[in-house]
């Protein structure tokens, strides 16, 4: 009895260490988000006025340029996943990675031949587990992403997708004897509130059609006065409009993948901190029933003992009455 | 009298945003005064660029912008960076200390580590 009761006593002590554990966590996490929604506020005014640049030239450059032309023969496409390097981030991971699952098998059934890139100490080692082929990863920043990051992913990204362009039907390099990528997908999570964060996958070269009509709506927007009354009217253009088109792309994919990133990071801390709460009310449950365990049984011993003692005194009684 | 309306915008956030009487920057073809008024325009910033703001009311504004874009539109002017910082808030000496590091190298990446550094020193009125 003595024994049952000090093991439950070890295991309200440490269930009751284990939730401060918690709790730090899911402090830390939340204080992130914050930190994370803020830096994705941030980042808005950049990406907004770069789509509208883009969307000013694209009236006036001929939309001629390999990112935003679809080859005729799709067959490897790049497939990038944005994972979290730490884990204790509830369903997070498994979400992202379950979701680029099916991407990857639609690709597959398009008869195209999919080509990982992995952003995350979690998605690299998920395929590593697998003996999947992953071709690059990144890791060390999916909680805190700076624009440097976001850079060297896209600019590995985007050579290789150049390298696509000529490529040869046999699957050989091509002229540069580089095989690349004739598509860019991305799958990260999405960030629509403290509650829900949904993994998306989205196709980011060539750039999809929905976002030109996009361009389409803000330029009629535009023109009915709606917006800032911008008209589109002819630009002039320092250096040419093929050259700053150019020049804008790559930054504009980047800057793409740069905002999938800091939503991701935003929707890790929130997919944290509530894991982390779910953890540390769990915690608090068990550690309450393994009181109430721990005090019936301090309870049965001491009525044990009073029975003991009474037991024994009236064996003593019962024995003096004999003498 | 008439102002522009000036956005200096860098990819991690807006760095300043208000009234100014004219801007000057570099694109790749040449130096670019702009005044209000001015037909719309989009330009690619010349590497290692700095962008100097003439505030309306207030000192210049001069600024190490660096890969990015001038867009001129008839309410105003953004300028769009990927890293762009206040001359204020530039540490002269670190921009030294890279400009050394990066020259050191002849890789694309150390040039331009270096051509951000120039521009950094250039915007704090230091000799590059």
């Amino acid at each position: 009895m003595a024994g049952s009761l000090r093991a439950l006593r070890r295991r309200i002590r440490s269930t009751r260490s284990t939730k401060k554990i918690f709790s730090a966590q899911e402090l830390i996490a939340g204080a992130r988000i914050v930190r994370a929604q803020a830096r994705v506020e941030a980042s808005k005014p950049y990406a907004r006025e770069i789509t509208r640049v883009l969307s000013a030239l694209a009236g006036s450059a001929s939309l001629d340029h390999p990112l935003l032309t679809e080859r005729d023969q799709p067959r490897r496409v790049a497939v990038l996943v944005i994972t979290s390097d730490r884990g204790f981030a509830g369903s997070y991971n498994v979400n992202v990675l379950r979701r680029t699952e099916e991407l990857l098998g639609l690709l597959r059934n398009e008869g195209k031949d999919p080509v990982l890139y992995v952003v995350g100490r979690k998605g690299e080692t998920y395929y590593r587990f697998r003996d999947r082929q992953v071709e690059d990863s990144w890791t060390g920043f999916s909680e805190q992403p700076g624009y440097e990051d976001a850079q060297r992913v896209g600019s590995t990204l985007i050579e290789s997708f150049t390298a696509g362009l000529d490529d040869d039907d046999a699957g050989g390099g091509g002229a540069d004897g580089v095989l690349g990528v004739d598509e860019l997908h991305i799958v990260y999570t999405e960030f629509r509130s403290l509650l829900a964060q949904v993994p998306v996958a989205k196709r980011m070269a060539p750039l999809e059609v929905e976002e030109v009509e996009q361009f389409d709506d803000e330029r009629a927007d535009a023109a009915a006065g709606n917006s800032r009354s911008e008209v589109p009217t002819s630009y002039e253009f320092e250096p040419s409009a093929e050259a700053l088109l150019d020049a804008l792309l790559p930054k504009y994919i980047t800057t793409r993948i740069y905002a999938a990133m800091l939503e991701s990071a935003a929707s890790e801390s929130a997919s944290r901190r509530r894991a982390m709460k779910s953890a540390s009310d769990n915690a608090e449950e068990l550690a309450k029933n393994l009181s109430r365990q721990a005090n019936a049984a301090r309870q049965a011993e001491i009525t044990q003992e009073i029975s003991e003692i009474v037991g024994g005194a009236d064996a003593l009684v019962t024995a003096g009455s004999d003498n | 009298m008439a102002t522009l309306q000036v956005d200096l915008v860098a990819v991690e956030k807006k760095i300043w945003s208000g009234e100014a009487s004219m801007v000057i920057a570099r694109t790749t073809e040449g130096e670019i005064g702009v005044l209000p008024g001015h037909a719309p325009l989009l330009g690619e910033l010349a590497p290692g660029g700095v962008v100097r703001i003439r505030v309306v009311d207030g000192e210049d504004l001069v600024v190490a912008a660096h890969g990015g874009f001038l867009s001129v539109t008839g309410k105003g002017v953004s300028i769009l960076a990927e890293t762009a910082e206040l001359s204020s808030d530039i540490d002269v000496e670190r921009a030294r200390a890279a400009l050394r590091n990066a020259e050191s190298g002849d890789d694309d990446e150390s040039l331009a580590a270096a051509r951000r550094a120039q521009s950094r020193l250039r915007a704090a009125g230091q000799d590059a």
